[in-house]
């Protein structure tokens, strides 16, 4: 480098150091939302290796924003969402939350999918006394008093199906995982469901994150002959999984797999072929038929393609931001903070896409469990639908805890 | 017995894979002594060119491949030329460079095609297994097993029956000399190169109805491919066969005994001491830089 070009280089480095104290110095304030918009975060990873769903959920997520704004904003005030992204990155989703709620003061972040940059957010959602608004299923054991909520625990996905497979398929469950904590607590819960129905678990199983050949995991289920494959495997195993288990010619009606994790996305990438058969479960499918669902669905198709599909976690990133404006809606303009909107939201119904949904003083959400079966054409056919909304119980697995709307509670 | 016999054979179908890999990247490194990190890269475009293929042409797998071998080459030739060729006296920077090559390729397809994960169907022919006793096998992956072998001697008979091979190997034992012969050293390094990251492309083609095709693909591939490579010892086709055949049956058999987490582990623990104790792997050739 000459000479010339460094003093140069320093002298730009100097001038945007300068411009940019200023504008630090003037965040310091605690005031929320007192311009003439609401400032709201969106923080979902539109690059790097969670992006394949993550950006199905930006896209969910904004769109409500943008339904929100066309049809006259809340009290008339716009919302303002600010978009940020952390890159896949645990400790990147920490400092642009941090970000988000200090310098850009809002009011409520939307965000995250894998519970590993959930957990990354949460002290600080906690710290600043935020609200972080969480759409995925996750595993439950977890009572935060800022963060809401909306997918699914392990007994709404679980209690429903576990009785079904038993007297459908038989007692046998051969549970294939990848190795974290989501798979390890959804197993742990089955485990007890499975005790409690006189099933039992032929063999429990871990692949590493990103795992790609199961041609063992294959031999194994082969010579075991369970009637059950319970499975937790996510992303792109669960597609390897699913290609590779047809491939096997293992037959679903015998041996189905029924998946906790497999949505919409995985079987466009699995081909409704090798899907077809199995079974997932889960709030929402993308065939349910519901006013609202149909709404969603063709908002979703005609501003991002008609190849496009919606799934049970981008549906729940939609109906959050709905839930988000109807507790603004009960609250004073003057006196919008994330504290008031926690307490104003808790209660709430919506008639969301799945049905109508109902947030719980423990922050998360009553849902409408259902069980459906994949067809050759990528979607599911919803056969069990639960007769009523099932509410959310994140330590179901850990008799004498409960998650409260005073935390978490221990007999 | 049973599951033994079948464990075998998942072991010898992860080893063919792994070949498939492995194979350009043993090229690229023992002619040129270029370690290349967007080998990974080359993979996945393979498995890409084999979906746009499918999707657009309507062309199936089988008929693909040459295509693939082609297109991916044409992009290993262009890196190469662009590249690689001016940064052979620094293998530091190579690492650097092809690493940042592999990032490039890599966010160029996910903002060109899309993050979300791909669908290529396998080929109708080869659906379904046969079955000997007790042993299933599925017929794409002995097709991948038999195909992989066929690459491995066509490679092997380019390296020692051809005027190009011959070429090769003399510039392997010493550039400088066998410049002075007239080898023009350089159009050697660009053909090694292209042909490294075809085979790459080709082993993206045929993993395609296995695994799931997305931008990320090559990355965790390249490692397996890399232990391959050092096991089998820099250079050398054979030690890279036998390194994939003994990694292919190690990670079955510890994963039947353990389970894969753990069988994982324990065959990278392996790796580590077979280095230990053979550093430069299991057939190292000898090469004078």
């Amino acid at each position: 480098m000459k000479r010339r070009d460094f003093l140069g280089s320093l002298g730009a480095v100097g001038t945007a150091g300068m411009l940019s104290t200023p504008a630090l110095l003037s965040s310091a304030g605690r005031a929320f939302a007192q311009g003439n918009d609401i400032p709201v975060g969106l923080l979902f990873s539109l690059t790097g290796a969670v992006a394949v769903v993550e950006s199905t959920l930006h896209d969910a997520a904004l769109m409500a924003i943008e339904e929100i704004n066309a049809s006259g904003g809340i009290h008339g005030r716009q919302l303002r969402p600010i978009i940020e992204d952390p890159a896949s990155d645990p400790a990147t989703y920490a400092d642009r939350a941090r970000r988000l709620m200090i310098r850009d003061k809002c009011v409520s972040v939307f965000g995250s999918y894998t519970s590993a940059s959930r957990q990354a957010v949460l002290p600080v959602t906690e710290q600043r006394n935020n609200l972080y608004w969480y759409p995925t299923l996750y595993e439950g054991r977890e009572c935060s008093r800022n963060v809401m909520y909306g997918g699914a625990v392990p007994n709404q996905q679980q209690d429903d199906l576990i009785p079904w497979a038993i007297e459908n398929f038989g007692p046998r469950f051969y549970m294939i995982g990848n190795n974290y904590v989501y798979p390890k607590e959804e197993n742990n819960y089955c485990k007890t469901l499975l005790k409690q129905y006189g099933g039992e678990v032929v063999n429990e199983e871990y692949v590493p994150l990103g795992h790609s050949d199961f041609s063992s995991v294959i031999n194994r289920i082969r010579s075991e002959k369970p009637d059950v494959i319970f499975a937790t495997v996510v992303g792109d195993s669960d597609v390897a999984f699913a290609r590779q288990y047809h491939a096997a010619e293992l037959d679903p009606s015998k041996m189905p797999v029924v998946s906790l994790t497999r949505s919409e996305v995985e079987v466009k990438a699995i081909g409704g072929e090798a899907a077809a058969g199995h079974f997932s479960s889960a709030p929402y499918f993308m065939g349910h038929a519901t006013a609202e669902n149909e709404k969603f669905v063709e908002a979703y198709k005609s501003r991002y393609g008609a190849d496009q599909v919606t799934h049970f976690v981008s549906e729940a990133a939609y109906f959050q931001v709905y839930q988000f404006k109807a507790a603004l809606e009960k609250l004073d303009p003057a006196n919008i903070t994330p504290e008031t909107i926690r307490d104003a939201a808790v209660g709430l119904t919506l008639n969301a896409p799945q049905g109508e949904v109902l947030i719980d003083e423990n922050l998360h959400t009553h849902l409408w469990p259902k069980i459906g079966q994949w067809q050759t054409n990528g979607q599911a056919e919803v056969l069990i639908e639960s007769k009523e909304r099932v509410a959310p119980k994140p330590y179901a697995a850990y008799p004498g805890q409960s998650c409260t709307g005073q935390g978490l509670v221990k007999a | 017995m049973d599951v033994i016999a079948n464990q075998l054979f998942a072991g010898l179908s992860m080893a063919s894979i792994l070949l498939m890999i492995a194979l350009g990247l043993a090229i690229i490194y023992g002619a040129m002594g270029v370690i290349n990190l967007a080998h990974g890269e080359f993979v996945m475009l393979g498995a890409y060119a084999t979906w746009a293929l499918q999707t657009y042409a309507g062309i199936g797998i089988l008929p693909a491949l040459p295509l693939v071998f082609i297109s991916v080459a044409a992009v290993g030739w262009i890196v190469e030329k662009v590249v690689v060729q001016n940064l052979y006296h620094r293998p530091l920077d190579t690492i650097l460079a092809t690493w940042g090559i592999g990032i490039i390729l890599q966010q160029a397809v996910r903002l060109g095609v899309g993050a979300e994960s791909r669908f290529v169907k396998g080929p109708a022919l080869l659906s379904g297994n046969t079955e000997i006793g007790p042993l299933i096998m599925s017929n794409y992956r002995l097709f991948v097993i038999v195909f992989s072998m066929a690459v491995l001697a066509a490679t092997w008979v380019l390296m020692t029956r051809t005027e190009f091979g011959m070429k090769l190997r003399a510039v392997i034992q010493n550039r400088a000399i066998s410049e002075c012969y007239g080898i023009e050293a350089k159009r050697v390094y660009s053909i090694t190169f292209a042909y490294g990251a075809g085979l790459a492309g080709i082993a993206g083609a045929l993993i395609t109805p296995l695994f799931s095709t997305i931008p990320t693909m090559g990355t965790g591939l390249v490692v397996d491919a890399f232990l391959v490579v050092i096991v089998g010892g820099l250079g050398s086709l054979i030690g890279s066969a036998a390194a994939s055949v003994l990694i292919g049956e190690a990670t079955a058999i510890f994963s039947i005994v353990i389970n894969d987490t753990l069988g994982r582990i324990a065959v990278l623990a392996g790796i580590i001491l077979l280095i230990r104790f053979r550093p430069r792997g299991l057939f190292p050739t000898e090469t004078r830089r």
